[in-house]
């Protein structure tokens, strides 16, 4: 490794958890007071992202002041709210559980979702589960959605998606996002809290997150760790090892979905470091000599990083006040 | 297949652009570069060549190359069209 790729070790893997941890802590108090509330609110995933979050704010202003959320539907897996459950338990906040699914009948995503589905899989039905998968970035190709969809009998099939079917499914499955952030802001107002976002750097760079969902929050205290460092503070916070090992998934479609085959297209310890070269101002050739590749695929994923950017910036963006002119 | 690279430049001017500024799109203005189309427009873009011109973008061939400028589409739709008409 040369001297530049140390420093991305040091950078990106050598952190003070310690150090780290006080400073967020510190932060997080100081910023709840300011906004003249008493506590927080956690919604918890089982991923690493939420119990890190609530490690800190239990932390921060401890368990008692702290509540914790467990909003499953009827495509969540289990194995989401029983990683929640355990992260709860063993950090001792005050938790409460509500299933949104009959919300979100109510709403009509599924139904939605599914018409959709339906025009591109005519044979989908009840018993059928899905997902989308992005594609082409790294292939020198314009990124593009994929869905994919399982049946009862273990057929698989898989099509490219229109414009049309593309966004209603996304717009559909938002309202899962927006229904959670619904009921997170509900408790924030009865309680007076804060409501905590748990994206890290990766999903906040690269808008993986969606808007006025689980893109809203006041106070977004790892958007500024790298993934690889969230892990390193779940295991200096002794989270439980399952959450800690853990690979991330989005548990947002039906289908099993690790994040990398839905949106990053690179495993997190790739996209780290690519990310870091990004905003440090590093070429593409130093990064291919840090991840062991061409410069060429470095290229590739620098030019995926920026089309994501690029795609993504009106999620970022306030709402915009007219002037009027004179 | 003359007209391509003027209705192309009505379609973007019009549908992504809303009429602001459609007619500074030159031949070879990248739509990326311009900060014309993103992701999404590139879908939009290939669900209106798929429909207007009878053909279908694979995969593969949804790349800068083939898309990101009129007349890369001209020369793309042309391609096309000409491999369709030969196998017919």
């Amino acid at each position: 490794m040369t001297s530049m790729a140390a420093s991305v070790t040091e950078d990106l893997l050598d952190l003070d958890c310690g150090f780290v941890v006080d400073e967020i802590c510190a932060q997080l108090k100081e910023t709840i007071v300011r906004f003249r509330r008493r506590g927080a609110v956690v919604a918890v995933s089982g991923g690493v992202d939420s119990a890190v979050c609530l490690a800190l704010s239990a932390h921060a202003i401890g368990p008692e002041r702290v509540l914790a959320l467990l909003l499953p539907e009827r495509e969540s897996s289990p194995d989401s709210e029983r990683l929640a459950r355990e992260v709860i338990s063993l950090l001792g906040v005050p938790y409460e559980r509500h299933d949104i699914t009959s919300a979100l009948e109510g709403l009509g995503c599924y139904e939605a979702r599914d018409e959709a589905i339906r025009h591109v899989i005519p044979e989908y039905a009840g018993g059928w589960r899905n997902k989308l998968v992005i594609g082409g970035g790294l292939s020198g190709q314009f990124n593009h959605f994929h869905l994919v969809a399982a049946g009862p009998d273990g057929k698989r099939v898989e099509r490219r998606l229109g414009l049309r079917e593309y966004l209603q499914i996304v717009a559909a499955t938002n309202f899962k996002q927006r229904t959670r952030k619904a009921m997170e802001y509900y408790h924030a107002d009865r309680l007076n809290y804060v409501v905590i976002g748990t994206p890290n750097r990766l999903e906040y760079d690269q808008g993986f997150f969606v808007k006025n969902g689980d893109g809203a929050a006041d106070i977004k205290p790892i958007a500024h760790l790298y993934k690889t460092q969230v892990y390193a503070l779940a295991r200096y916070m002794q989270l439980p090892e399952e959450i800690v090992s853990s690979i991330p998934t989005s548990d947002t479609y039906s289908l099993p979905q690790e994040q990398e085959s839905f949106y990053f297209a690179l495993p997190y310890q790739q996209l780290d470091v690519a990310l870091w070269h990004v905003e440090k101002g590093r070429p593409a050739a130093e990064l291919a000599e840090a991840l062991g590749i061409d410069t060429e695929f470095a290229a590739r994923i620098y030019a995926d990083i920026a089309a994501k950017r690029r795609t993504t910036r009106y999620l970022h963006e306030p709402p915009v006040l007219l002037a009027a002119h004179a | 297949m003359m007209d391509i690279k003027n209705r192309l430049r009505t379609y973007i001017s019009d549908n992504f652009l809303m009429g602001l500024n459609g007619g500074v799109i030159g031949d070879d203005t990248s739509f990326l570069d311009a900060g014309i189309i993103d992701s999404t427009g590139v879908i939009e873009l290939v669900s209106y060549l798929e429909e207007n011109y009878g053909i279908t973008v694979e995969d593969a061939e949804m790349v800068p190359e083939n898309l990101d400028s009129m007349a890369a589409i001209e020369r793309y739709i042309l391609r096309k069209t000409m491999t369709r008409a030969a196998a017919v």
